[in-house]
């Protein structure tokens, strides 16, 4: 069934430092030696506390900021090497981004059609019927066209909006979507028919998405792969079913103890610390010391000391 | 007053603007217990925030329309703001919605909890400081963030530090809006429970616990109280509103949630269609109608709150004909 997995994108070895300040410059090593695959059709969960560096993986991937190390292949080309401008456009017309507040992404001086006008003005996207083409599309992610068009994004809800977003990535054939926090800030009730929705509109049209949450029930929900970041390290990596059934760095295991679920209570009796895991993680990396990133069960990789 | 701290009755509060009301708190009514945590919970927009301005500080457009809040004997609608003041902080204290971002980044800590006394009339002599160290040492936070500027906190230390401030008088009702959502599971989690302690060692007596997160509320809250569309739909013990809810929202509400262990691949969790109406102007009838698979003609009428069990109300006309096994359509 799931064999030979196309791969549309690797990321190999990514590294992103921050440099801030002029006179006493200080660096920030936002990501250090990412390393993974994007299979076509396939769901991605990014996910780590805020600040892990998960926008930033995100960022250096929508080519939106320039690597400090590392290679990302796109259909066999490294895209650093990227310059002819009609290779830009076109790698910049299939690896899309949606962000957490889509209230930024739509001006609120136009009605919301323009992000489709915007799309056909710039790209070739080969529909007879360009009206025709965004109907379908919005009755794709449930929107009534009619009800829809022609309106300020004021009127729309902030699911619509991302739904909306989501129509126009379908209408561009995008082959990897990164949607960072993307259901945030959504109620539940309302969130679960956008990730539905994300998943079947992958599935039928083969898009990859990386999906950045912090909340790992969301990412269990509908992702096939997980990637857990942890100060910028990526730190275990692999099957979302098998991290979730054996997680095994102090992080990810913090995060599973943290998490709140219905049917089942945090234990009162527990002293529950955030900042414990630092020392966990540290313990952890000494106790093995020059192990590195090790793959400890098919398709399920763990970082066991950061030297 | 019996042992209810607080007694809310058909309390109604609009936005008034040009364009009419917007009715954001319309016809509430429950009690609090002492020494209970009360979850509020909804969806974005309902009135989980407009409920708490209500009781402390109705600024304009928000105004007051009918209805009772009695806290702990002061029948708190009535009072004069002057009158008011007075039991900020030390009768009721709030933690509103988005407070992470009212740190300025230019003032040290000690200063902000400083000023933020001294608005509320508490001196800040060595006693006060000494207490403000005591207390941070119960959230895990060392003296030596007093001298640090808020940008060097964490989101979850910046919480703690305010949730510090806001019971520093061990008020007897504590509001806490949304005192999670913009924080990592790990400091949820910590901050969630922190709530709990306050109360269990008496610093706070009983608070009012809002966030759009059912599954935080699952952890610490006695009761739940569900609102829709600034009105009432149901309140219960935890158990009862997870186990056995009554209302149809309550129940999409929670089958939307996702749990670890299920898979889109295994299991399609269901959401809501639609959206919540507008609340300007609206008229008559339960306000879940446009979306409620169960609705019926007479849900054009508002629907009554009613006695399920002890503790337990709804509102919703056929709460009793489809039990809690919502799971049938109509
Ligand atoms: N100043 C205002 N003027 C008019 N309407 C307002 C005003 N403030 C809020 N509202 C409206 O009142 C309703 C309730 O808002 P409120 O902030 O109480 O919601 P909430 O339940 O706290 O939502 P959230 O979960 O997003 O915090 C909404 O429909 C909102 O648009
Ligand atoms: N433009 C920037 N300049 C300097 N530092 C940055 C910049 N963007 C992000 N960082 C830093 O990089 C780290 C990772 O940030 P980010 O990728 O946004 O994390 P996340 O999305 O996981 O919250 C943080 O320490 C952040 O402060
Ligand atoms: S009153 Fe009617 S519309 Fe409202 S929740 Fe009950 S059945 Fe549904
Ligand atoms: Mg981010
Ligand atoms: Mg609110």
């Amino acid at each position: 069934m799931e064999k030979n997995n196309e791969i549309v994108m690797s990321v190999q070895g990514l590294s992103k430092v921050f440099k801030s300040g002029i006179l006493n410059p200080e660096y920030t090593v936002a990501a250090k030696d990412i390393s993974f695959d994007i299979e076509k059709g396939k769901i991605i969960s990014l996910i780590g506390e805020s600040g892990s560096g998960k926008t930033t993986v995100g960022k250096l991937i929508l080519k939106l900021i320039k690597l400090s190390e590392g290679e990302i292949i796109y259909k066999g080309k490294n895209i650093s090497e990227i310059e002819d401008k009609e290779e830009t456009k076109e790698y910049y017309r299939r690896v899309q981004g949606i962000f957490q507040d889509p209230f930024a992404t739509f001006n609120p001086l136009y009605r919301v059609d323009r992000v489709f006008d915007m799309i056909f003005d710039s790209f070739e996207l080969g529909f007879e019927d360009k009206d025709q083409a965004i109907r379908d599309a919005l009755y794709d992610v449930n929107l009534n066209p009619d009800r829809t068009l022609g309106k300020f994004p004021h009127q729309l809800s902030g699911g619509q909006l991302q739904r909306l977003l989501i129509a126009r990535a379908l209408l561009m054939d995008v082959d990897v979507l990164i949607a960072d926090e993307l259901i945030s800030m959504l109620d539940a009730s309302t969130r679960i028919g956008v990730l539905n929705l994300l998943v079947e509109s992958c599935k039928k049209h083969g898009m990859a998405v990386i999906f950045i949450t912090h909340d790992l029930n969301l990412g269990y929900y509908i992702s096939d792969k997980s990637l857990i970041m942890y100060k910028g390290r990526l730190v275990e990596r692999g099957d979302t079913k098998k991290i979730y059934e054996n997680a095994t760095h102090p992080y990810t295991q913090m995060l599973f103890e943290a998490v709140p679920e219905i049917g089942e209570r945090w234990d009162p009796d527990e002293e529950f610390l955030p900042e414990q895991v630092v020392k966990d993680v540290k313990e952890f990396y000494q106790e093995n010391e020059g192990k590195g990133f090790v793959e400890i069960e098919e398709d399920h990789s763990v970082l066991f000391s950061d030297k | 007053m019996s042992e209810n701290i607080l007694e809310v009755k058909n309390l109604k509060a609009y936005y008034d603007i040009l364009k009419g009301q917007v009715k954001a708190v319309d016809d509430i009514t429950f009690t609090l217990k002492k020494g209970e945590i009360l979850g509020l919970a909804g969806e974005s927009g309902c009135g989980k925030s407009t409920l708490a301005s209500t009781f402390i500080s109705r600024k304009k457009p928000l105004k007051y329309i009918s209805g009772e809040v009695d806290l702990v004997g002061h029948q708190i609608m009535e009072m004069s703001e002057k009158e008011f003041k007075k039991l900020r902080l030390r009768t009721i204290s709030l933690i509103p919605q988005y407070a992470l971002d009212a740190f300025s980044p230019t003032k040290k800590i000690k200063t902000y909890i400083a000023d933020l006394a001294r608005q509320h009339g508490v001196k800040t002599d060595k006693k006060f400081f000494d207490k403000v160290k005591e207390r941070l040492d119960l959230v895990n936070l060392d003296e030596s963030v007093l001298n640090r500027y808020s940008i060097e906190l964490s989101g979850g230390m910046k919480q703690r530090v305010i949730m510090v401030i806001s019971t520093i008088l061990d008020p007897e009702f504590l509001i806490a809006d949304e005192i999670t959502s913009a924080l990592d599971v790990s400091s949820q989690r910590f901050v969630a429970t922190m709530l709990a302690n306050l109360r269990d060692l008496e610093i706070i007596g009983s608070a009012m616990f809002i966030t759009h997160d059912l599954s935080i509320l699952y952890q610490i809250a006695d009761r739940i109280m569900i609102m829709y569309a600034g009105n009432f739909a149901e309140i219960g013990p935890t158990d009862e509103i997870v186990e056995n809810p009554r209302h149809p929202y309550t129940r999409a509400l929670i089958d939307s949630l996702p749990k670890v262990g299920i898979q889109y691949k295994d299991k399609r969790l269901s959401g809501i269609e639609g959206t919540p109406p507008h609340l300007l102007n609206i008229g008559e009838g339960c306000r879940f109608r446009h979306r409620c698979p169960y609705s019926i003609e007479k849900c054009e009428e508002t629907p009554p709150r009613e006695k399920v069990a002890e503790g337990h109300f709804v509102s919703c006309w056929r709460w009793k004909e489809l039990g809690s096994d919502l799971s049938g359509k109509k």
